[in-house]
């Protein structure tokens, strides 16, 4: 008897510390996401079917594709709070530009098309050069600069509606990007699929994508082994803007109109989504495919809490607290790690 | 031991300051220490000796109450105590001075120093009181530092002797100090010594990390050794020999620390001329270096000879002078620029300045020849490329353990180090400089980072050796130049560079 019962105290803390262990090698997530999809299926039967979670994969491309160029800035080891901003204007301008050209020329419906997305990418972006030239140029803080380029930018977007929605542009451009799919998968996804294998790729198979790593570990390192630091921050800040203002461009293409009053809640479901997926705040670590899994999560959790009824104030109560929750689990995973260091 | 022996340490123990008895601690996997027994007498100097990951910093971190032992225990002037925290410790007057300062940037010296213990009455902070106070305390110490500047202002031998001022806000009864005059001048350094022994005669036992044999005969009087953890002897620090303890401490014979080294200088790679920085630091210097030589920049901390290096390697803003490599006038290229023609630039600093703590030993090592074969065709990276060079590179320079995918952090400072000096092995590099290649790396490894630099010189490299570190020069340049004040004060060649050529140099006031 005595012995059985050490014995299963022992397999208890073999458990426990195998918990532990893959805790440290993996992170919050996949805990989160084995917790949540538990509960959500319990409260609702129609969580887990595959129509729902098709579902959670269109309503996830826009804060995927914001989160990657978030992890950029975070990478690096700064963050960018004006990504809402730039979803915003790009939004708005690509809408503009796109109902302007239509008007025009009502026959040439693509090239309407082109030239508003063009025209909204490039606005979006246009604010992550301002960034990148504060930052690498005049080492503003990170914080400091895309805080305030947040309210320009949104003064911006303001400013060209006067704050009303803008209507007009063709039939195709929601048809194809917003509401298109192709053998039952949502366009949107796949213009996720190929930024995402894109940024995978440069990331980790190109010099130049070892750089943000680089940058981030240790910037005095990466200048001394030859590294054009400023170069590299410059380029954090614009691609993670053109990346913003392609979700910004999609969403526009989900809503039928260019809106200035999307986005305000991409800065911190961006930082979420990095944060839960082991993207460190101080700098050089991250992976590329935790943080599609972290904004998949993101989208889950929202998605669950609406079949559960539950309400959107409380829901963005819930966002927050996961926020909090997953930099406290980094926090205990550090101090394990230099448990174990020793 | 026979029983009259053992009589002897008994009544001996009524002296003991502090004793270890049978000490373990056990982290998850691995036994930092391995039934260490340690003692400390009042009014002793007792070396802790061993490789960098022997266990000398967790013993101290435990003495000084941050880090509690598995099983074991610490006796205190006799009786059993428990040293739970820091401040328990600090009750008994043991503070201690460790590598990583403890201070805040921002706040001043005085501030600094009372931080944790200021003094109030009623709530309110007592600023004149702590004033006096601390300027009492830097007074009796023979510190001169301005105690209303704020730490960030000072350098790193004025914040180590803040540092070392805060173990003294109360009386203390021991003191550890965890190599202490890395970063500290030859007058600071006798400065310190002189207050050792004045805590010396006054009974405090004090507990002093080092790797430098010439302190250790200078101020130690016993030399505990650990390796891998394990309690391996007590020494006399007088009279055993540098060879036995460092077959002690590496439990082979290492033989000579220092290689002899063939030099064969060649052409002239590197013609720096009357070169002056931005920041001042540098006035003037000219310096020449040719193939296949090791040319020495020897003077104090602060002296200039990291300043010029990083000047002539990009790295520093240049006003004047010209800088020519390869019979190119290279003068104010980017750091990019010179790395490309073949001039690498290692730094002191391998924690803030070299490294990337938090990525793998392979990324670390390849960060310099990201663009080069075979870590990637220009445009891509080659991850089995890549893999293979770092594998070759951790085997050539016996990283321990041989893990290149491990993050370096968890690497001891000698393995980072080796991380750190493998990126000269990345590519043909014709220059390289070496900024202290050795600060903070046990005798085993500097053995090895030495003959690394010599197989580097013989084939043909020529390399630019900046050390604080006297013997280093002497043993290993070919010619050497002496900084003081940003000024180059001597050339010395072969023969000529002498441990009393060199020295004068160190001080010597400038001419007019």
């Amino acid at each position: 008897m005595a012995s059985e019962a050490s014995m299963s105290a022992e397999s208890t803390i073999n458990l426990s510390d195998r918990l532990k262990r893959l805790f440290i090698r993996l992170g919050i997530l996949p805990f989160l996401l084995v917790i949540a999809v538990i509960v959500f299926s319990l409260m609702s039967d129609n969580f887990l079917t595959g129509r729902n979670l098709m579902n959670v994969l269109r309503q996830s491309v826009y804060l995927t594709i914001v989160s990657l160029g978030q992890m950029l800035a975070l990478l690096t080891g700064g963050f960018d709070l004006s990504v809402g901003t730039i979803v915003a204007l790009s939004s708005v301008v690509g809408a503009l530009a796109m109902a302007t050209a239509f008007a025009a020329m009502p026959e040439l419906v693509w090239l309407a098309i082109i030239i508003g997305c063009v025209a909204g990418i490039l606005a979006g972006t246009m604010i992550g050069v301002v960034n990148g030239i504060g930052v690498s140029l005049f080492n503003v803080s990170p914080f400091m600069m895309s805080l305030g380029m947040a309210s320009v930018g949104f003064g911006i977007a303001l400013y060209l509606t006067g704050g009303v929605p803008v209507y007009g542009m063709p039939q195709q451009f929601g048809d194809i990007f917003g509401f298109g799919a192709l053998f039952g998968i949502p366009v949107p996804v796949y213009v996720a699929a190929i930024i995402i294998l894109c940024l995978y790729l440069f990331l980790n198979w190109t010099p130049f994508g070892r750089y943000f790593y680089a940058v981030g570990g240790n910037i005095k390192a990466a200048g001394l082994s030859g590294i054009s630091t400023r170069a590299t921050l410059f380029w954090t800040y614009v691609f993670c803007a053109a990346l913003a203002a392609v979700a910004g461009m999609l969403l526009t293409a989900r809503l039928d109109t260019g809106e200035a009053n999307i986005g305000a809640s991409m800065p911190l479901e961006s930082i979420a989504a990095c944060v839960i997926a082991g993207v460190s705040l101080r700098g050089g670590v991250g992976r590329v495919e935790n943080v599609v899994l972290g904004a998949l999560f993101i989208g889950l959790v929202q998605n669950g809490m609406n079949l559960a009824r539950i309400e959107s104030y409380l829901q963005t109560v819930v966002l927050g607290a996961l926020l909090i929750l997953a930099v406290i689990a980094d926090q205990i995973r550090l101090r394990y790690v230099a448990s174990l260091k020793r | 031991m026979s029983s009259q022996d053992r009589e002897g340490a008994r009544r001996a123990d009524a002296h003991l300051l502090l004793e270890a008895i049978n000490v373990t601690k056990q982290f998850p996997g691995v036994k930092a220490l391995d039934g260490v027994n340690f003692e400390l007498r009042h009014g002793e100097v007792h070396i802790l000796f061993g490789e960098n990951g022997a266990g000398k910093s967790t013993l101290i971190s435990m003495i000084a109450g941050a880090a509690r032992p598995t099983t074991g225990e610490f006796r205190f002037n006799g009786s059993p105590v428990h040293l739970d925290s820091v401040h328990e410790a600090r009750a008994l007057g043991i503070s201690a001075v460790f590598q990583e300062f403890s201070l805040i940037p921002q706040m001043s010296v005085e501030e600094n120093l009372f931080l944790g213990a200021e003094e109030t009455r009623s709530g309110i902070l007592q600023k004149k009181a702590l004033h006096r106070r601390a300027t009492e305390i830097l007074e009796d110490l023979d510190f001169h530092l301005p105690v209303n500047l704020p730490v960030s202002r000072l350098t790193r031998a004025e914040q180590q002797m803040v540092e070392i001022a805060k173990a003294f806000r109360s009386e203390p009864s021991i003191l550890i100090l965890d190599e202490p005059t890395a970063s500290l001048t030859q007058h600071e350094t006798e400065q310190l010594f002189r207050l050792i022994a004045r805590l010396k005669a006054k009974g405090v036992g004090i507990i002093y990390i080092t790797h430098r044999m010439s302190e250790i005969r200078e101020i130690g009087d016993r030399i505990t050794i650990l390796r891998d953890g394990h309690y391996i002897d007590t020494v006399d620090a007088k009279t055993t020999s540098e060879d036995e303890l460092v077959r002690l401490m590496t439990g082979r014979v290492v033989g000579q620390v220092f290689p002899k080294i063939e030099f064969n200088p060649q052409q002239t790679l590197l013609v720096v001329s009357d070169l002056a920085t931005a920041d001042n630091g540098v006035r003037g210097a000219s310096v020449t270096v040719r193939r296949g030589e090791i040319v020495g920049l020897a003077g104090l901390v602060g002296s200039g000879k990291s300043r010029f290096a990083q000047a002539c390697f990009g790295a520093r803003d240049i006003v004047s002078g010209t800088i020519t490599f390869k019979d190119a006038d290279v003068t104010g290229l980017s750091t990019r620029r010179m790395l490309d023609r073949g001039f690498l630039y290692l730094p002191s600093d391998r924690k803030n300045d070299g490294l990337m703590m938090m990525r793998p030993v392979r990324e670390n090592m390849s960060l310099a020849s990201l663009t080069r074969k075979p870590v990637s065709n220009g445009l891509f990276l080659s991850a089995g490329g890549e893999a293979r060079m770092a594998a070759e590179l951790a085997e050539r320079l016996h990283l321990a353990p041989m893990r290149v995918e491990r993050t370096v952090e968890h690497f001891s400072g000698g393995n980072q180090q080796k991380a750190m000096l493998a990126r000269s092995l990345t590519r043909e590099f014709d220059l390289i400089a070496f900024d202290e290649p050795t600060v903070g790396v046990d005798v085993g490894t500097r053995a090895a980072i030495y003959r690394f630099i010599a197989e580097l010189c013989e084939n043909g490299a020529a390399i630019l050796l900046i050390s604080s570190d006297l013997p280093e020069i002497l043993h290993l340049s070919n010619r050497a130049y002496v900084f003081y004040r940003g000024q180059i004060q001597a050339e010395l060649e072969g023969a000529e560079i002498t441990e009393e050529n060199v020295l004068k140099h160190f001080f010597e006031r400038e001419a007019a």
